[in-house]
């Protein structure tokens, strides 16, 4: 309906993903900009640009660390979908979201990785990365009895259990993980009909047109619109019906018919799907990874992304992801500018100077020597980061960044009224 | 025989590898306990599920160490004391600086959580957690941070038996916590606590202030989590001092935790013991090829999974009533 966005005429347009024109549009472009903006980087020997931006903000964003960044930002995205459908809409807390992300990486290790001395049988990826999310949910089914008999908090401390109980037999299972000092290699993002010698794509090489981030990404973010989809029509199905249902109100939700015990058992295969096939990603991203890679932290950082985001909603799960991963970096460029500033003088040096410790006598929050010093390491600092945000978020805005997202939008379409 | 088989039969064999066997897992549970103990009191009285009790108890052990070796306060003003004497008095104000962090934890992030989803309250102790733990490694640096306890490294040989002295101030020490606690709870504001738990709304009819209660409980929990950082942190544990580590014991009191049952304060003691004595156990007598390095250290949540198998809340733990 041209200029009455919100009329609907039909339960299909009123129940449509993108019930708006608007919606569409800015989709279509938001899109569309993101798929652009690696090619304007310029990849291999030619460095062939095919488009050559000098849009600021897009400018600095196709730079090639950025676009991993962004790379990592879209693994994440995937996994936090799947703690999304387990935590925000099931209302079941998971500490364990690491634990099956490190059994995804693992199968995916198995099947995926060239034969070396460790445990690999260099499948191509549309094997191993199905099979990292499959076995991932086979695990999350076959332990969810005992975390779906529990209920609440109790289940927050089974899943912190679980992460331990993980990383001991990633530790220790050498013959598959590597163990502690050195890790392993994993299956790289390339692309193979069979074991043939050359790639059909290779996200590890740069290309004529694409770095090998460049790549990296586009192909993270295709599988990003695919999962979001997945989540998004889950939730908007009988199963997500029925999970919101017992996060609301289990007592209620049986009393009308949704039998708990087989979807939060549900709830828990399909979140370890995400997981385990996120799992596999990242390891496959990075290629090299110890075991403890798969620790309390991680799971942490899914938390946070979930409630930063805003809990149970999927774009904010996207926003949350970006926001969470992209922070480190934000902080890093803050600190080397704010310290550039120092060397300078100045106002800002001067509001700058106890906050940033630049030699080992100097007082600051933050330090950024080379070793320990006085202050915090940036890495420590984002940690912090990362527990002040939980805790700012839950206390002042539940929704997180979707409803802080939320009230600008509807001050903007309500303006000039406040209605 | 392979030669794990060997060692197996060796160690079982002897009394005296029971005997301490029996001695670790004591005090090991005496930690456990400690710290579950200040767990479930919190929990009990303000319904969160604290997950910064680990932090809390890693801060307090580094505020010991910095009033008791870095800063040497009060003991600088009083030199002809004896040295026990500066030291307890050190751990003393220690204990009431982190009686005072707890309160503010609850006061500044908590109080405006009152009424909240209890997850909701237990995430953001977990973000309490991860930046209390880095502000305090951070402050913890890479030198060694010794308590200077009393102890040293001094052991007890009974010819069957070889103890710390440490080892046994920390069985004796929770052991008299324990009684304090459970004397506490028939005082006046024991009672009230216990009233605040079973109804907040009730109690505060009957004129208690719940907001000093939850304030008063953390600081019990504080006080006993740092108590639990002092014994992790000494000999036979740590050689150095507190180091960031012991942030991360405590994460083991959780299976004790839930082997009482959440809201059991007999529970968590009970509980804390029974994971001491496994898991000593198994370092001692489960020591197979197969098994790898650190398996003790999981045995208490491989525990905690059999149990919530068989009862979902805990051995000792009140059962959800589930009404429509």
């Amino acid at each position: 309906m041209r200029g009455r966005p919100n009329l609907f005429t039909s339960y299909e347009s009123d129940q449509a993903m993108l019930n708006t024109t608007t919606k569409k549009v800015m989709l279509f472009l938001f899109l569309g900009v993101l798929v652009l903006l690696p090619f304007t980087g310029g990849g291999g020997p030619g460095n062939v640009r095919l488009f050559d931006w000098n849009i600021p903000l897009l400018s600095w964003l196709a730079a090639d660390d950025w676009l991993q960044l962004m790379g990592t930002a879209c693994i994440f995205a995937i996994g936090a979908l799947g703690l999304n459908l387990l935590t925000g809409l099931a209302g079941q807390v998971s500490l364990g979201h690491a634990f099956f992300m490190g059994i995804g990486a693992y199968t995916a290790a198995w099947l995926g990785a060239p034969e070396s001395p460790l445990i690999g049988l260099g499948l191509p990826i549309w094997i191993w990365l199905p099979a990292a999310g499959a076995v991932a949910a086979i695990v999350g089914v076959v332990v969810g009895p005992t975390a779906v008999r529990v209920r609440g908090l109790y289940l927050a401390i089974v899943t912190l259990g679980l992460v331990f109980i993980g990383e001991y037999v990633f530790r220790n299972w050498r013959s598959l993980t590597g163990g502690s000092q050195s890790g392993r290699s994993f299956a790289r993002l390339q692309f193979r009909f069979w074991k043939e010698e050359a790639a059909l794509i290779d996200t590890t090489a740069d290309g004529e047109w694409l770095t090998s981030n460049g790549k990296g990404f586009l192909f993270l973010l295709a599988l990003v619109v695919v999962f979001t989809l997945l989540a998004k029509n889950i939730q908007r199905t009988r199963a997500g019906r029925a999970f919101q249902s017992i996060r609301d109100r289990d007592v209620a939700a049986e009393v009308m018919g949704v039998n708990e015990f087989k979807y939060k058992l549900l709830a828990f295969g399909l979140s370890s799907f995400f997981a385990g096939v996120a799992g596999g990603l990242l390891a496959g991203y990075f290629g090299r990874t110890i075991p403890e890679r798969w620790d309390l932290f991680l799971s942490v950082q899914f938390i946070a992304i979930i409630l930063i985001g805003g809990a149970g909603t999927t774009s904010g799960t996207l926003m949350g992801s970006a926001f969470v991963i992209m922070l480190p970096r934000f902080v890093q460029n803050g600190t080397e500018w704010l310290k550039g500033q120092i060397a300078e003088g100045g106002i800002i040096a001067t509001i700058a100077d106890p906050v940033i410790a630049t030699s080992q006598t100097d007082f600051g929050i933050i330090n950024t020597l080379p070793g320990t010093g006085p202050g915090l390491s940036v890495l420590q600092l984002n940690q912090v980061l990362y527990g002040l945000l939980i805790i700012v978020f839950l206390i002042f805005e539940p929704l997180g960044l979707y409803g802080i997202w939320l009230r600008v939008r509807n001050y903007w379409k309500g303006w000039p009224f406040t209605y | 025989m392979t030669a794990a088989q060997v060692i197996f039969a060796q160690e079982v064999a002897s009394p005296s590898a029971f005997a301490e066997m029996m001695a670790e897992g004591l005090s090991l549970g005496a930690i456990y306990a400690l710290l579950a103990m200040g767990f479930v009191i919190i929990f009990k009285a303000t319904q969160v599920l604290n997950f910064a009790h680990g932090a809390l108890a890693g801060l307090g052990a580094f505020l010991v160490a910095s009033f008791a070796t870095i800063l040497n306060f009060p003991g600088r003003y009083i030199e002809s004391a004896p040295e026990w004497l500066q030291w307890t008095l050190s751990v003393i104000v220690a204990l009431a600086a982190s009686a005072l962090v707890g309160m503010a934890i609850e006061r500044l992030f908590l109080r405006p959580m009152v009424g909240e989803a209890l997850f909701a309250v237990a995430i953001v102790t977990l973000g309490i957690d991860i930046s209390l733990r880095n502000i305090t490694n951070d402050f913890i640096g890479t030198d060694p941070r010794p308590l200077g306890s009393p102890w040293g490294t001094d052991v007890l040989n009974l010819g069957w038996l070889r103890i710390a002295h440490s080892e046994i101030a920390t069985i004796v020490t929770s052991l008299v916590l324990v009684g304090l606690v459970a004397l506490f709870f028939r005082s006046r504001t024991g009672i009230a606590m216990r009233a605040t738990a079973f109804d907040q709304e009730a109690a505060r009819a009957q004129g208690i202030s719940v907001g000093r209660i939850f304030s008063t409980s953390w600081a019990i929990g504080a006080v006993l989590a740092t108590i639990a950082g002092i014994f992790v942190s000494v000999f036979p544990r740590r050689s150095t001092g507190v180091d960031p580590s012991t942030a991360f014991f405590a994460f083991k009191a959780f299976p004790a935790i839930i082997l009482g049952g959440l809201d059991s304060v007999a529970g968590a003691v009970i509980g804390g013991f029974a994971v001491g004595i496994a898991e000593a156990a198994a370092g001692e007598f489960l020591k197979f090829d197969f098994l790898g390095a650190g398996f003790a250290g999981i045995v208490p949540y491989l525990l905690m999974m059999l149990v919530l198998l068989i009862r979902p809340y805990g051995l000792f733990g009140t059962e959800e009533i589930r009404r429509v």
